[in-house]
């Protein structure tokens, strides 16, 4: 750390204004060049495959909600699926890690975690991935270094500065892949952290996912600056400004801003555009937007629909997809019936988990 | 309020609703709402402000219509920015305002600890009363919503511990309103906990039962206009011999479930407001019964209970024919599932007041 920090003060010490500008640029300028990623038939359909998945469980979890049977506060990722599968199809699985915040389906899956695990967390049941203790809100997976799902708006990005600082220390060659909502963005520790992140030259991709409403809020009611990737600037963190509908632009994006942090760059903030479909948790009455505005995302930038184009233009034919969606369901009920059936924890298990050891 | 808008207030009203003696019924949730218009239009230092309090009106509508009535300089949307919430507050308190800002979720109010108790709690003294910060900070806590780890604490104790902070907390819409009230009209820094498991009716603790609303309750005849309940003053939810329990919030109404229940001639004290608290309606209660037993939701350890139960000691202790009973949530954090096995419902209140009777 020592070292990473000398260089970070030598850079600034002969700091010329233009190639600041330049550098902050730099990597935008690099994505624009060449937007999309040149996936192969086999990759497409991994991505296709993935980020239906995701939206295939988000709508049976829905349906869950409303029969009763996951309770309290649930948040679907229908709609920005192409980030999370963008992003962490670019990862090196053996050595980053991953936080987010509470809207984390997409980001468990994105990892090909059994989905049954999950829906059992959601239903608060004992075979769930956190015992039943976390739920909708709290996964976690130490074999995938995924550091959670966590409530508190904003305060895993601190935490994704941790995670960065240990990759770091340990010379282990990871970087940390730290999201945050356009709603997070305005917590003041998000700051705290880039600002230590830039000082200390660490390895984490600070990930907005802006899907332009927190809860009832539209970005613009609530942001100075809603141009999101803008906000590095102030502590010398490159930005850059990526279409979140379209899994390979997010996947082309991450290319180049891991790259980046692997040869010693620092931090990247990047801002992924996308839209959430459905309400901001399952209580939402969505009085703040209107029908035509959210029909509009579903019929003209989805995302599944975008790669579904891009594979049937390739030869692939609306059967071939068909059979994927239908083993995806088949996948999808199974993990609904597990979660449905599977025993709630024990009562000791409140005691269990506080501290350690025996309470 | 002048004459005037009282009556335009009035004529107007469209809360709650009138049952045959003409008198008006209110919920929680109505007469927060009201409290805060009958504030608005009365004094123009008042303010509102909050995560979705304006446009949307509030997650729980407790200050639905408020912009659309007193407009945006009076009532608006702040980013998700706790910390900047309640220091921008104490600044414009410290200026002559009388900012009532509502932090989402009680949950949500440990990123703006250090305003509250550095600055919020601190300013009067400091300045040997030349500044001071008469904000109103409300908040809905508590549980028994399924809302897991981060939708159902009750952080009350920490507050009751920093001195110069006051802590208020209602369990009726009646009090709800004259309570809010005189929190607003106070100058000093006042947390405003509200019940969120009572907003739409009164909670029995007997969650398998139908769900009662609040328009068979006495204490839901809220008069219209201005009034106010001071804070420090307790009230006795019903008279008795056997034994004196002391509740506040959502416990209130489970403990007198519970009483009725068991026929048990309990005298149970609605504490009101913790700080500053009536202690000497506490002493002649415990006088009178000689056995006390406290009940609050929050976890048992350096909880308010064990305030309550070292001033009963102190104060009552010739009194006491029995051992003080505590029934409180358990050292744990709120859990996800479980929810019942944790809340301390009428089963532990029943036991402890069975052996509060013996002893
Ligand atoms: C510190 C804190 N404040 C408030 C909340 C309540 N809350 C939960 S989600 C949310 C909106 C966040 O929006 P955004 O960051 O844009 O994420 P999105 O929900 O759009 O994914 C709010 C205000 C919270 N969980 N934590
Ligand atoms: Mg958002």
């Amino acid at each position: 750390m020592a070292n990473a920090k000398a260089e970070k003060t030598a850079a600034n010490a002969n700091a010329n204004p233009a190639e600041d500008d330049f550098s902050l640029r730099s990597l935008q300028e690099a994505h624009q060049d060449k937007p999309r990623f040149d996936a192969s038939e086999e990759q497409m359909l991994d991505f296709y495959r993935q980020m239906l998945l995701i939206r295939r469980f988000e709508e049976k979890a829905g349906q869950l909600y409303g029969l009763g049977l996951i309770g309290g506060f649930c948040h679907l990722y229908i709609g920005q699926e192409a980030v999370a599968i963008g992003l962490q199809s670019a990862l090196d699985n053996d050595r980053d890690s991953v936080i987010t915040g509470y809207r984390d389906h997409g980001h468990m899956l994105a990892y090909g975690i059994d989905p049954k695990v999950i829906m059992a967390e959601l239903t608060g049941r004992a075979a769930g991935i956190s015992k039943g203790k976390g739920g909708s809100m709290h996964m976690f997976s130490t074999e995938h270094k995924f550091y959670g799902g966590h409530g508190i708006v904003g305060a895993q990005v601190a935490l994704g500065g941790g995670l960065a600082l240990a990759h770091q220390y340990n010379d282990d060659g990871g970087l940390c892949l730290a999201y945050f909502g356009d709603g997070a963005a305005n917590q003041g520790q998000v700051y705290e952290t880039m600002n230590m992140a830039s000082l200390w030259n660490l390895p984490i991709v600070f990930v907005v996912e802006n899907n332009q409403y927190a809860m009832g809020t539209a970005v613009n009611r609530s942001s100075a600056e809603t141009e999101f990737y803008r906000r590095g600037t102030a502590f010398r963190i490159p930005g850059m400004d990526v279409n979140g509908m379209d899994v390979l632009e997010v996947r082309g994006a991450a290319e180049i801003a891991f790259d980046h942090v692997r040869q010693g760059g620092g931090p990247v903030l990047m801002e992924c555009n996308t839209y959430r479909y459905r309400g901001h948790s399952m209580s939402d009455p969505a009085k703040y937007r209107t029908r035509e505005e959210v029909q509009g995302y579903r019929d003209t930038k989805d995302p599944i629909e975008a790669i579904k184009k891009t594979l049937m233009e390739k030869g692939k034919s609306e059967d071939d997809l068909k059979a994927i969606d239908k083993d995806i369901r088949k996948i999808v009920a199974e993990a609904a019936d597990f979660a449905e059936n599977s025993p709630e924890p024990e009562a000791a298990e409140l005691y269990t988990d506080v501290l350690v050891g025996e309470y | 309020m002048s004459d005037v808008a009282d009556k335009q207030q009035g004529a107007k009203s469209r809360k709650g609703t009138k049952d045959a003696d003409g008198d008006r019924r209110l919920n929680m949730i109505e007469a927060i709402n009201d409290a805060l218009d009958i504030m608005l239009e009365r004094d123009p230092d008042v303010i509102i402000m909050g995560e979705d309090v304006g446009y949307f009106g509030g997650v729980f509508r407790a200050t639905a219509h408020l912009q659309e009535k007193h407009g945006k300089t009076r009532v608006f949307d702040t980013p998700i920015s706790e910390c900047g919430i309640i220091g921008v507050a104490v600044g414009m308190g410290a200026y002559g305002l009388r900012p009532v800002p509502e932090i989402q979720f009680a949950d949500y109010i440990y990123p703006g600890l250090d305003q509250l108790i550095s600055e919020a709690a601190r300013l009067r003294y400091r300045s040997a009363a030349e500044y001071i910060a008469p904000l109103t900070v409300r908040s809905p806590f508590g549980g028994g919503i399924f809302g897991g780890q981060t939708h159902s604490q009750s952080p009350e104790s920490i507050f009751t511990h920093v001195a110069g902070l006051k802590t208020v907390i209602p369990s009726t819409p009646h009090d709800a309103k004259g309570l809010l009230i005189a929190a607003i009209e106070d100058n000093d820094p006042v947390i405003f906990f509200e019940p969120k498991r009572i907003y739409n009716g009164p909670f029995s603790g007997y969650y398998d039962r139908p769900v009662q609303s609040w328009a068979k309750h006495a204490d839901s005849v809220v008069p219209e206009g201005y009034y106010r309940i001071p804070l420090g003053k307790a009230r006795t939810v019903r008279e008795g011999t056997q034994m004196t329990v002391l509740a506040y919030g959502t416990m209130v109404h489970v403990a007198e479930a519970v009483a009725r229940e068991k026929n048990i001639d309990a005298e149970i004290l609605d504490l009101r407001t913790l700080v500053p608290l009536d202690i000497k309606a506490v002493e002649k209660s415990v006088e009178k019964t000689g056995k006390c037993m406290i009940v609050h939701e929050a976890t048992r350890t350096s909880g308010f209970g064990a305030e309550l139960s070292a001033l009963v000691q102190e104060r009552c202790f010739y009194h006491l024919e029995a051992p003080i009973e505590r029934v409180t949530g358990f050292d744990t954090p709120y859990p996800h599932s479980l929810e019942w096995a944790y809340f301390p419902g009428p089963i532990r209140i029943g036991e402890a007041m069975d052996k509060l009777l013996e002893g």
